[in-house]
């Protein structure tokens, strides 16, 4: 089902990143295809969030390119490269706190000029039932599992290509966890849709992930199935002692 | 003392009286050399003292006779009714309910209908000051307030330079009217445009800004156009000014006492009333409009990218929402209504100059929307009335003089009184008058309508 031949949806190739002089990626390369879930794991510090904002443009990379779908968007403002139909939940949720739930999802839909919006916040509801109790409530007032959920939903109001997300299990209950990551294989299986998931959680992301890549000092260091990862001793070692949690 | 236990019961009189009467004492302490002693200079340039023991006398008396009211009365009261009223319930009651729907509608009929109200009631002469000192220049602020509500309330951008798009309408208008005398209906839409297009240039070098620096930059920007007028004298005539501005005329009549003036045509006696009335319903109608229009943007693409822009910028590109043109459409907008208020103002002034548009001007426009809640259009108005209104009302209280003494000024206070009511109501109400937010979107609930209402199956 992951059909690997052809152009990747996603092709980041030798992307270096700065934060002023300091180095952040030194030069990365990672490819997602079209139907997959592709996972980025690593330490605090390795880079992840980075590269996943690289990927949207701010920071920029100074080095490589960023292909999606065969084109160069290495310099295009971040808003286009939204309007390519990535979509983004960043890290920290990042929802409008003072904007109601509804209002939270109809931002997601900006895009599409809310042509049919009714039709997907139904569909939000089915797969995140709990933001259907919370619609008329202010995003800052929800828990912390429930604004993932919200940015979740809102990343998919816009009928991504491709999804990216950034932590989404940080801070989160494993039961809550075990549900946002059900509803993204869910979306994979049924749909179709393609995942970028950079996260710590390493047990839980590479048990849904087609292939991972592991991050290490701004450097991709190792890379494979989500299955070879997490059989790997240097993996067990560094992200999963302590066992699956 | 300030943290004396709050006495239980009314009984207590003997503590009461101890507590109020050190007090008394503090106050003594306090006020004696503050307000008892004065210094004058007399005919051979000594400084004299000389008491003002009465004057001390009834400070001092006000604070005992306060505390011991605050200590046997209010303080008990306040303690009673907070054990009796129970948990607070989550939605409002049915009359709140009713109070804030209503609320709005009831104030634009009862503004329609001030005017008639003052004049049956004092006249038209007598009805100049209510309608001209309070009705037209609250409208003024509460128009000036719903613009920079625009900018800082829903798009989250602190603008500390307001007055300028305020400035660039009143003299265009003033400008263009003098000396090629064209009218205020042509001008009043240019005067617009004008400030709307300097809007977008002092927009986009700040494009980047936010918060703290963003406000620096427009106060500065509010300054340059300051000192712009004042020293561009060959256009703008200084800090002189520019007097006798053609007045507003409707549908080409004028308000004088001309044979052709509005008076004579209506067969009505000669009063400037009317032209003051006239002017009342025009700025009424031009703030009803940036109402109007703020309403109608919020629940459009561009409204909703200003909020969401307020809540968080990156989440914003990152769902493909252009902030440079977002931003920008805030600035031009805001600016825009500031620049139809200020060729209002210079019509309604007949004279304008710098003076009118000091640093001074952009924070009193602040704080009327930082007082009223941001965004919310009810809560600016009200914040327009309590300041404007309220500076009008000290002019009022000339009566004071018979007690303070005829050197009394009451106007000399109102900076003094402005700090301690924003201070108060920063502490009460920390969000401004109105701080819940209406949402735009509701999820509609009942989407199949009951096929007995409609005799149709539905689907």
């Amino acid at each position: 089902m992951t059909g690997q031949n052809g152009t990747p949806l996603l092709s980041v190739q030798g992307a270096k990143t700065y934060y002023g002089k300091i180095i952040a990626l030194k030069g990365v390369d990672v490819d997602v295809y079209k139907g997959e879930i592709v996972t980025l794991i690593g330490a605090n510090g390795a880079g992840k969030s980075t590269l996943m904002m690289t990927i949207c443009g701010n920071p920029r990379a100074r080095e490589g390119k960023i292909l999606f779908e065969g084109r160069d968007i290495t310099e295009m403002p971040t808003h286009e490269i939204a309007r390519l139909r990535i979509a983004q939940s960043p890290e920290g949720r990042r929802i409008f706190p003072r904007m109601t739930v509804l209002e939270n999802l109809q931002m997601g839909a900006a895009l599409d000029k809310l042509a049919h919006f009714d039709e997907d916040v139904e569909r939000m509801f089915t797969l995140f039932p709990r933001l259907k109790e919370r619609v008329a409530q202010r995003g800052g007032t929800l828990s912390g599992g429930e604004q993932q959920m919200l940015a979740i939903a809102r990343a998919l109001m816009a009928r991504p290509k491709l999804l990216m997300l950034d932590e989404p299990s940080l801070g989160l209950a494993p039961l809550i966890v075990k549900q946002i990551f059900d509803v993204i294989g869910e979306l994979n299986r049924t749909e179709g849709l393609t995942v970028f998931l950079v996260e710590q959680n390493a047990y839980h992301a590479l048990k849904l992930a087609h292939r991972g890549y592991v991050l290490v000092n701004g450097l991709v260091t190792m890379s494979g199935t989500g299955k070879e990862l997490l059989q790997k001793p240097e993996i067990r070692a560094a992200y999963l002692e302590g066992g699956a949690h | 003392m300030a943290d004396s236990p709050v006495i239980k019961h009314g009984s207590d009189i003997s503590a009461a009286v101890k507590d109020s009467l050190l007090s008394g004492l503090i106050a003594l302490g306090l006020f004696g050399p503050l307000v008892g002693l004065r210094t004058e200079q007399n005919m051979r340039n000594e400084l004299v003292v000389q008491g003002r023991w009465g004057l001390l006398a009834s400070v001092i008396g006000i604070i005992i006779v306060g505390r011991f009211l605050l200590l046997t009365l209010v303080w008990p009261a306040m303690a009673a009714r907070k054990e009796r009223a129970g948990p607070v319930s989550e939605t409002p009651s049915a009359a709140r309910q009713a109070v804030s729907r209503w609320f709005a509608p009831a104030s634009v009929v009862f503004l329609f209908l001030y005017p008639a109200i003052v004049v049956s009631l004092l006249g038209f002469q007598g009805s100049l000051k209510w309608v001209d000192n309070f009705g037209i220049q609250i409208l003024i602020y509460v128009m000036l307030g719903w613009g920079l509500n625009i900018v800082v309330g829903l798009a989250g951008l602190l603008d500390l330079g307001y007055v300028a798009f305020y400035a660039v309408g009143a003299y265009s208008y003033a400008l263009l009217s003098s000396h090629f005398g064209l009218s205020f209906w042509l001008l009043l839409p240019m005067a617009g445009i004008f400030a709307a297009l300097w809007g977008v240039m002092l927009g986009f070098p700040v494009l980047r800004l936010r918060g703290d620096y963003l406000a620096i930059v427009t106060l500065a920007f509010g300054e340059i156009i300051r000192l712009v007028l004042i020293n561009w004298r060959e256009v703008t005539n200084g800090s002189a000014g520019i007097s006798s501005i053609p007045k507003i005329t409707l549908f080409g009549i004028k308000f004088d006492a001309s044979p052709d003036g509005f008076a004579r045509i209506m067969d009505l006696p000669i009063s400037s009333a009317y032209y003051k009335i006239f002017l009342y319903y025009l700025i009424l109608l031009l703030a009803l409009l940036t109402a109007f229009v703020t309403i109608r943007l919020r629940r459009l693409p561009v409204g909703r990218a200003w909020e969401a822009l307020r809540e968080d910028e990156i989440a914003c590109r990152s769902l493909g929402i252009n902030t440079t043109n977002t931003k920008l459409t805030a600035f031009a907008l805001g600016a825009m209504f500031a620049g139809f208020a200020g060729s209002f103002f210079a019509a309604r002034q007949g004279f304008v100059s710098p003076e009118s548009f000091t640093f001074m001007e952009s924070a009193i426009i602040v704080a009327i929307v930082v007082l009223g809640g941001m965004g919310s259009m009810v809560g600016v108005a009200l914040a327009a009335v309590a300041m404007i209104g309220g500076t009008e009302l000290l002019r009022e209280l000339a009566f004071l003089k018979t007690i303070f003494g005829s050197n009394f000024n009451p106007d000399q206070f109102r900076m003094l009184i402005f700090g301690l009511a924003m201070v108060g109501i920063m502490i009460w109400k920390p969000r401004g008058f109105v701080s819940s937010r209406e949402p735009t979107i509701f999820l509609a609930e009942k989407k199949s309508i009951s096929g007995s209402l409609v005799k149709e199956g539905h689907g």
